[in-house]
């Protein structure tokens, strides 16, 4: 069965190959940083499986000492703007076809993966039937993007490593986010939050207990990074108890328009990485903070909106 | 109480713009400490959890070919074909991809998109391309439309999947529901997503108009 394991290990390999061609880049004087930053990351995709903890961890501190004083990649080389615009003059619409691929390869594989079966069992894990089909789209859209602008498997390992070193270290920060917030759930953080929220504030009146539930959402979300960690804390500390349980509300209603109101703190936290921090990396913002500001006001009209309805409905059956 | 100083010393961190991965590992350790861990036990606990999230890590898994698309000049070849629409502005391109990808997304499509293989390669140059027919770009607008372009990209799906009934959140919420023994017909669930849906695309849409507005006077 196809599980997780062989795609961390294909992601390991290309990250090692990102490291080999920092370490071999002479011309660099810090050649080292990037090479030691990618590696360690490469090491803990390739081996983390049977690595001890410890050393897992040591790894991850040198990752983060190394991105702190500044990776400093060398300098990379791709094709001046002339080549790209006759090359997009040549190949023209053909270009997107790869790029579509990606896509077109991982909704097909969602949907018929899940049907295959190899000596009884189901050929791929159901659990990681997208990242594997992800991983197959990347690599058969790879192969095709090689084919049609004619270059070879290290022009690859090259120009990914041209991204990887314009994303930098964001590129490693989900993981970390995600790290921490099992560390969170470890320490009993969900409990302490919703005792004081649930202590502190007066829920005598209905919409109170809603305003209270939905900003309680954004805020928590915004802390965690994540309105999936928010929504089983402020539902059974607030939800639950006083709009469904003393007030009569709604429990689906409440429960659906909660988790949007999760997803408003989403749009305004740092701490939600991968949405908000690596997207400013990807696309050379110089202020990572700016794809956050954009959404800001998106985000607290809809928040106001969410409250708004639940008021509106929740309490009407 | 003391587990909280962990969020402390994230909101303090990002407050001052400390480099994020090494304020959130000195969250991590701060709140294993906090907890009663010795400091081995707590970088064992922070490699644990670092090693058991590394699924997130096989997105990047698309890089590569991103990579080589834009060696071959994708991104020059979505600026010519936005060009070939006399209408396109900036606001225009974004609008239309918001409710591409947000319609995708009620039918469950939620992989069409995405900053790297999306936003990077095509929708931002699109934009880009269609603000500069009128004047060349400085960079401070470049940006702005960049980062609406990946601000687009996360609204229309955050409240577009949620209208899809198989959707992670939907059957979280429904899981939820179930130890406590409501039963949440997700179809019910995902008709209360439909009116933050519709808001989030008036919305947007219109403050994609008045920044359309907004970069035309500056301009003038």
């Amino acid at each position: 069965m196809i599980g997780l394991e062989p795609l961390n290990t294909l992601a390991g390999l290309m990250f090692a190959a990102f490291a080999a061609s920092h370490a071999a880049d002479r011309n660099n004087r810090w050649r080292w940083r990037s090479a030691v930053f990618w590696g360690c990351f490469a090491l803990l995709l390739l081996a983390g499986t049977w690595l001890p903890h410890l050393a897992s961890g040591a790894l991850v501190l040198v990752m983060v000492f190394v991105s702190t004083i500044g990776l400093k990649p060398g300098a990379d080389t791709t094709t001046s703007q002339a080549q790209r615009e006759a090359s997009a003059g040549r190949l023209r619409d053909r270009l997107f076809l790869p790029a579509l691929t990606i896509p077109v390869v991982t909704l097909l594989g969602t949907i018929f993966l899940p049907k295959f079966s190899w000596g009884g069992a189901p050929l791929v894990d159901a659990k990681q039937v997208t990242l594997v089909s992800l991983a197959v789209g990347a690599a058969i859209a790879l192969l095709f993007a090689l084919r049609l602008t004619r270059v070879h498997l290290p022009v690859a390992a090259k120009e990914g490593r041209r991204l990887v070193d314009a994303i930098g270290w964001a590129a490693v920060l989900p993981q970390m986010l995600a790290a921490l917030g099992a560390i969170f759930a470890a320490a009993g953080m969900g409990k302490v939050v919703a005792g004081l929220v649930t202590t502190y504030m007066p829920m005598n009146l209905p919409l109170v207990a809603v305003v209270v539930y939905t900003t309680g959402m954004a805020l928590f979300t915004i802390i965690m990074g994540n309105a999936f960690a928010a929504f089983p804390v402020m539902t059974a500390g607030i939800g639950l108890p006083l709009i469904v349980g003393r007030f009569g509300g709604d429990p689906v209603i409440m429960s659906a328009l909660g988790m949007l109101s999760g997803f408003c703190g989403t749009l305004l936290t740092p701490m939600a990485a991968n949405f908000n921090i690596v997207p400013a990396a990807v696309l050379e913002l110089p202020d990572r903070h700016a794809v956050i500001k954009v959404q800001a006001p998106t985000a607290f009209v809809l928040l106001i909106a969410n409250t708004a309805l639940m008021a509106a409905f929740v309490f009407h059956r | 109480m003391l587990v909280l100083s962990g969020i402390a010393v994230v909101v303090i961190g990002f407050a001052l713009r400390i480099n994020p991965l090494l304020v959130v590992t000195l969250a991590g350790l701060v709140t294993g400490l906090a907890a009663g861990l010795d400091p081995p036990a707590v970088v064992a606990l922070l490699g644990k959890a670092f090693v058991d999230n590394r699924f997130i890590a096989i997105a990047w898994l698309v890089l590569p070919v991103i990579g080589v698309l834009e060696r071959g000049g994708i991104r020059e070849r979505a600026r010519a074909l936005i060009l070939r629409f006399k209408g396109a502005t900036a606001g225009r391109v974004l609008t239309f991809y918001f409710l591409a990808r947000q319609l995708a997304s009620t039918m469950g499509l939620t992989s069409l998109g995405g900053h790297v293989q999306m936003v990077r390669p095509l929708i931002a140059p699109m934009a880009e391309a269609a603000a500069a027919r009128v004047a060349p770009l400085d960079n401070q607008t470049r940006d702005t439309i960049r980062a609406n372009a990946a601000a687009v990209d996360n609204i229309a799906l955050f409240f577009g999947e949620d209208v899809f009934i198989a959707i992670g959140s939907i059957l979280l919420i429904r899981g939820f529901l179930a130890q406590f023994r409501i039963d949440a017909a997700p179809m019910s669930l995902a008709v209360w997503a439909i009116p933050t849906a519709v808001l989030a695309f008036v919305v947007h849409a219109a403050r994609l108009w008045l920044l359309d507005r907004r970069m035309a006077r500056r301009r003038a």
